[in-house]
């Protein structure tokens, strides 16, 4: 009998220890079956950031690192100078991310680091315990802005896909959700074309997931997909935020 | 044996790692050390290596976790508070055990401090700035001919125990010229030898196997059992990897205790001490950690009393009385802030002592 | 001699550190142990030079410091008044008496006057006057053979700067005792 689904290879059989409903285990699988359907599992290295994805290489079937929080861009960069022909990535969190290792991704992405990073933005501290992240919208609540945040206590969220387009390094940035699964196709092609990106040497690519966090949003995983969509998109738009491919036939 | 060549210390410690099978760099700017990225900057390309200026030297120390734990032979130096920066990342290279090799220029502190010679880092180097149950050995040469012997030597140390090496300079040092003698270039590990060398290293799990680089233990019992294990290694360390020197100490009354550049002053003060008939004796650790404690075993009952000469406000001191172990006074002679006394004051200020414990 | 302490001081420009280094070099030579200290910190900036050498010819050089030396150069006034207290007993000053008029203060040392840029102005090349000082150094203390300085000079003036190698050498024996 010929099978007509498989299980990625790119994923190990370890049980994922995230929340139910969480949508880090649609990110990894994503990642994971484009790097088996592309052939690239072997050659595949991996950075786990402080987050709950902290045990991201139980789950991701290729060779991984973990990384001190925030520092996942430098390690890249440092495994990058060693393995020129191998794909390279980092998988990381809002907070990781967008606030503790905002130097790191900066001057990654400056530098236009030929590996690819993939951002979970599900707005807020996941393993911690739900406390304000760089990208807690304003009005939203989480432990330490009980009343929801406001600008001005706290300032406005961070748009990484928007900071990240204004240097000239990554050739590649998109923002994409995981809410519906026609969105989840589009970030599939989307993780695709970074990491096809990164294997022509054109530079640093990013792709940033609109993710849910129902266990410290408060809601059920439909709720949190709801909200999602009312909340997160129209302040976070999706898109193409840079496509050197694209800008390149615009010149010609 | 090679021709001698007079050679500036920063760009002799430099030279002298790259011949010891470094070619990755990843470096801060920071006073007295400059010229260390500097030389690197220029040299590594030329000799198939590659350079990278960091965004901090949290980005650099992590560079180097990235690079080593991939299989690469990774090099960062930076001085006292660029080491304090990356002392985050210390603690994780213990914990994954990563092998890298580190230079710190110690300079006067704490906070910015100033730039001239310090040895206020020693708690930092030897006890250890980041988190958790780890250590990395430290070793302290004293002249540039010695700092080169041992960084030629420190990648295929930190290989072989699979954890972070460090040396302790200052800028003294670093600017220092002498004649050296270069050892012969050791062949480097490239990127398609790493699968077969360190099967642990993520290279890509095509070589038959995958690998994981982690410090994340969460269950108690897990991290207890990995941390033994680590200490099992740091045993074996103790062991092996002390280094000291000692110079006329068997009928010495007074045996100074220093490193470094404050080594070189009290060899002096020791001369000048026995020129005018006063047996003197020096202790050198060239190790810090681990800290050569038996050396103090072979002090006879004819010393009165055992200097610490530091340039801190005492730091060594400690390990100097548990080497002791109560068996001579300890007392201590020291600048600090980046002030270096003569060997003048060395030997007027011992000359107090002895009278004191006479 | 089994340990020579010199000490050239001097502005930025005036080729101080390279005194001390073609002696360090000449003494490396001449498989001597030796030690080259260059100050440094904000004040390399602020216009001062000033460098330490140390020569054994029977151990390795105890400590790169001194704070007292054999000879000690002087190549302008502020380093005169500054480091003139340097010289041991019995020791050698040389003071470049092209921009210094004032005499040494002290009569337990031998001083000596080297109008170290007159004599490279008459050679034709002002820019030896470290060179002149350096032979008039080297003449007195002998504390480096002179063919070994013929060594590092041969080395240092080579290719495209070999017509430079006569005259360099012409300047380090110009200065005569008087």
């Amino acid at each position: 009998m010929k099978p007509v689904f498989e299980y990625t290879k790119g994923m190990t059989d370890a049980i994922t220890s995230y929340c139910p409903g969480c949508t880090h285990g649609v990110a990894h699988r994503l990642i994971m079956e484009t790097l088996d359907e592309m052939g690239l599992l072997g050659k595949a290295i991996g950075v786990a950031p402080i987050g709950c994805s902290v045990v991201a290489h139980q789950f991701m079937n290729v060779d991984m690192c973990e990384s001190a929080h925030g520092r996942s861009p430098a390690i890249a960069s440092g495994i990058r100078r060693v393995h020129p022909d191998k794909v390279v990535f980092t998988y990381q969190g809002d907070g990781d991310l967008a606030s503790i290792g905002m130097g790191e991704i900066m001057h990654a992405a400056a530098r236009g680091e030929k590996f690819s990073t993939f951002f979970i933005n599900n707005c807020i501290y996941g393993m911690t315990g739900g406390q304000m992240a760089p990208t807690t919208l304003i009005g939203q609540r989480s432990t330490t802005s009980v009343d929801g945040r406001t600008r001005e206590q706290a300032g406005m969220p961070l748009k990484m896909c928007e900071i990240l387009s204004t240097l000239d390094g990554p050739s590649y940035i998109e923002r994409v959700a995981l809410d519906s699964p026609a969105h989840i196709r589009a970030a599939k092609k989307a993780v695709r074309k970074a990491i096809e990106y990164q294997l022509a040497g054109k530079g640093f690519t990013f792709v940033e997931f609109l993710s849910i966090c129902p266990t410290n949003w408060g809601l059920t995983p439909p709720k949190a997909m709801e909200w999602l969509r009312e909340n997160m998109i129209p302040y976070y738009p999706l898109g193409v935020y840079k496509d050197e491919e694209a800008q390149d036939n615009g010149d010609k | 044996m090679a021709e001698k060549v007079l050679m500036k210390g920063n760009e002799a410690f430099a030279e002298a790692v790259i011949r010891g099978g470094v070619r990755f760099y990843f470096g801060y700017p920071i006073t007295p050390q400059s010229e260390i990225p500097e030389f690197m900057s220029r040299e590594l390309p030329k000799r198939g290596g590659k350079f990278l200026q960091a965004e901090s030297e949290l980005g650099a120390v992590n560079m180097a976790y990235g690079c080593g734990a991939a299989g690469g032979n990774a090099f960062i130096s930076s001085s006292s508070p660029g080491i304090a920066l990356m002392q985050e990342g210390m603690s994780f290279l213990c914990s994954a055990e990563v092998p890298l090799t580190i230079l710190n220029a110690s300079r006067g502190g704490p906070g910015i401090g100033s730039i001239q010679p310090g040895q206020a880092d020693y708690f930092q180097v030897t006890r250890g700035g980041g988190n958790g149950d780890y250590r990395i050995p430290v070793f302290a040469p004293a002249s540039i001919q010695e700092a080169i012997d041992i960084l030629y030597d420190a990648p295929a140390l930190a290989d072989e125990w699979r954890n972070p090496v460090m040396i302790l300079v200052d800028g003294l040092m670093g600017q220092m010229m002498e004649p050296v003698v270069l050892p012969e270039p050791k062949t480097p590990v490239t990127s398609a030898d790493i699968p077969k060398l360190k099967p642990w290293a993520i290279s890509g799990s095509e070589k038959g196997q995958r690998s994981v680089v982690k410090s994340l233990r969460l269950q108690p019992e897990v991290l207890e059992q990995h941390v033994e294990k680590l200490f099992e290694k740091y045993n074996r360390m103790e062991q092996e990897l002390q280094k000291v020197e000692c110079d006329s100490i068997e009928d010495a009354e007074v045996v100074f205790v220093a490193f470094g550049t404050m080594a070189r002053l009290a060899r002096e003060a020791m001369e000048i001490l026995q020129s005018q008939g006063i047996k003197a004796g020096l202790i050198r650790p060239i190790s810090l950690w681990p800290f050569p404690y038996y050396a103090f075993d072979a002090l006879t009952d004819k010393t009165k009393v055992v200097i610490s000469t530091e340039l801190s406000m005492g730091q060594m001191i400690q390990d100097v009385q548990l080497g002791v172990k109560g068996r001579f006074p300890v007392k201590l002679i020291h600048r600090t802030g980046g002030m270096l006394p003569t060997s003048i004051e060395i030997v007027d200020k011992t000359k107090k002592i002895l009278e004191e414990v006479r | 001699m089994a340990t020579n302490k010199l000490f050239f001081a001097g502005s930025g420009g005036q080729g101080v550190l390279t005194m001390g280094q073609m002696v360090t070099y000449a003494a490396m030579y001449a498989d001597m142990n030796a030690t080259w200290l260059p100050s440094y910190g904000p004040e390399m900036r602020g216009g001062t030079a000033n460098c330490t050498v140390v020569i054994s010819t029977d151990k390795p050089v105890s400590c790169p410091l001194i704070y007292e030396a054999d000879n000690v150069v002087v190549m302008n006034l502020p380093s005169l008044v500054k480091f003139e207290s340097l010289v041991k007993p019995g020791g050698n000053l040389f003071i470049n008496s092209t921009l210094i008029d004032q005499k040494a203060t002290r009569d337990d040392i031998n001083v000596y006057y080297v109008d170290a840029g007159g004599i490279a102005l008459k050679l034709g090349n002002a820019r030896t006057a470290n060179v002149v000082m350096l032979g008039a150094v080297v003449e007195v203390s002998k504390v480096v053979p002179v063919e070994m300085i013929y060594k590092i000079m041969e080395k240092t003036f080579s290719g495209r700067k070999a017509h430079l190698l006569d005259i360099n050498k012409q300047a380090f024996h110009a200065w005569k005792p008087e």
